[in-house]
């Protein structure tokens, strides 16, 4: 991080700003505003910026998420958390032949490091700004990326580190999560109860809670995906985005990455994407709010195999809603049939192995795709893959047979052969 | 008739300011609104900060009875218990849009 010889703090990070009511408070493990709960959110100099911030100098940056680091809430450079993000975008024909989407593309973020979801995103962010707060102990609530990805980077950083989740998570996000030696609690609750109860422990405790009170930091992250698009078209915007979405906040922030690279002259101000949201039918609060009409997001009650997106009570339901309309997107909700078909398909076409909310997303870009809902735009369209499907092998299990055993003769193979792939195509 | 149901309500930080620094309140009351407005007959300022003109919760305020959020119930209107405790909870948005 040569290229940045400046050691004052920078000034726009003393405050935060009350999204709702404009109130400034001081910077710190805060995350709602005193005079109206609104939620607060860093402001960035872009004015400033313009200019001095271009794609040259990104360029000649180490290819990590820190590449952005001028549009990230960091007061010096990055202490922890190297070579996160920067994953591949890649082409997806064989995918978008088959659902009828034309320049379609894959935002691979299951190859993260390191714990091979988006989650190490906004984690690697909230742990840097939690070391520039002096904190020692951190945690989170989660449906398990975000326990991978906190326990992972926690144990680098040497932190201390409360993982909280619901009881009954997959046994692989818990081994996953507890190898990293942090302490893991489990709830009896879904994640919902999860979430209200670190509200209040964060409110207890001197930690930092990184989707609690460090949630004005941690969610920045999540504009990197947006970022790196950019970037790895060569500066085009997408003319859609499909992004699965829990608590909302990756579509919203995607939606804010986006508007500040129009900003800085990094990419047309004049064309922003159409964000599509998509969720399991099971746990459908956002997309429920969008087909209605309305603008308050009210909870539901999860019953989906997607757990990873299986938040009944999205913390940014009413700006992931905002995002979606004013960007002209729309959305989706797909049942468990649907998500398991969604992850054949790009695992079967694209060599591509996600877990379910890939399978969420996939599906909802088929259903958008059927109603016509990508036609009348032209760019690539991007699916947002979230999360590696290693992670949940148990929904695929059911799905695919292990295979027949042989003898090791080559008879055999030749009676295999001779019966073909026998995948029924 | 009058009601002898005793309620705990946990008041977070950021709301503290409007109840003289007082984080537990014990108060008496048959539901979530009764029991809120006889905090606010001791802290006047509480009923401003929560509700929007004096009716509905702030948007960004989530109450919960013993855990279980009140919007799955009869919101404002749930009844409570002797013994229940009530904990208000700001949301935990993250929001955007400049």
């Amino acid at each position: 991080m040569s290229d940045e010889t400046s050691t004052a703090p920078p000034k726009h990070l003393e405050t935060l700003h009350c999204r709702i009511c404009g109130t400034e408070v001081a910077a710190g493990p805060v995350h709602v505003c005193e005079m109206c709960f609104g939620p607060l959110e860093v402001h960035y100099p872009l004015e400033a910026l313009r200019g001095r911030l271009t794609w040259e100098v990104i360029r000649g940056r180490p290819t990590d998420l820190w590449r952005y680091r001028e549009l990230l809430p960091l007061e010096g450079g990055p202490t922890l958390a190297r070579g996160v993000g920067w994953t591949p975008l890649l082409p997806a024909p064989r995918l978008g032949a088959e659902l009828g989407i034309d320049d379609l593309w894959v935002k691979a973020d299951l190859s993260n490091h390191p714990t091979q979801s988006f989650k190490d995103r906004v984690v690697a962010v909230a742990l840097n700004r939690a070391r520039e707060f002096g904190l020692e102990d951190v945690g989170c609530a989660s449906t398990g990326n975000l326990a991978n990805a906190v326990a992972a980077q926690a144990a680098a950083g040497g932190f201390r580190a409360w993982i909280f989740i619901p009881k009954d998570l997959e046994p692989e996000k818990i081994i996953a999560t507890a190898v990293h030696g942090v302490r893991v609690v489990r709830v009896n609750g879904v994640y919902d109860d999860v979430n209200r109860l670190c509200a209040e422990v964060a409110d207890r405790f001197p930690w930092g809670i990184v989707n609690v009170n460090l949630r004005a930091y941690y969610s920045e992250g999540s504009k990197t995906v947006a970022f790196e698009m950019a970037e790895q078209l060569d500066g085009a915007v997408p003319a859609n985005i499909v992004v699965p979405m829990a608590g909302g906040s990756l579509i919203t922030k995607i939606g804010k990455g986006f508007r500040e690279l129009g900003a800085l002259g990094l990419v047309d101000p004049g064309r922003q994407p159409r964000l599509f949201g998509a969720q399991a039918s099971g746990c459908a609060p956002i997309i429920g709010a969008l087909e209605r009409g309305e603008k308050r997001v009210e909870p539901v009650r999860p019953d989906t195999i997607a757990r990873s997106l299986a938040i009944g009570n999205p913390a940014d339901g009413p700006f992931a809603l905002q995002a979606i309309r004013e960007s002209g997107g729309w959305g989706a909700g797909v049942s468990d049939d649907e998500i398991r078909e969604g992850i054949r398909l790009l695992a079967t076409l694209e060599g591509i192995f996600t877990e379910t909310a890939g399978g969420v997303t996939v599906a909802a870009a088929a259903r958008l795709a059927a109603e016509g809902r990508f036609k009348d735009s032209e760019g690539a369209t991007v699916l947002c893959i979230t999360g590696n499907g290693l992670k949940t092998p148990e929904v695929a299990r059911s799905t695919y047979e292990l295979g027949e055993v042989i003898e090791p003769r080559l008879q055999e193979v030749e009676r295999l052969a001779e019966a073909g792939l026998g995948l029924g195509a | 008739m009058t009601t002898t149901t005793k309620v705990k309500v946990r008041v977070p930080t950021p709301l503290s300011s409007a109840t003289g620094g007082e984080r537990q309140i014990e108060v008496t009351g048959s539901t979530v609104r009764e029991v809120l407005q006889a905090v606010g007959e001791i802290h006047p300022e509480f009923l401003d900060r929560i509700l929007v003109d004096g009716g509905e919760l702030r948007e960004f305020l989530n109450i919960f009875v013993n855990g279980s959020d009140v919007r799955f119930e009869e919101k404002l209107d749930t009844r409570v218990q002797d013994g229940d405790e009530i904990s208000i909870v700001p949301s935990i948005a993250g929001g955007a849009i400049p």
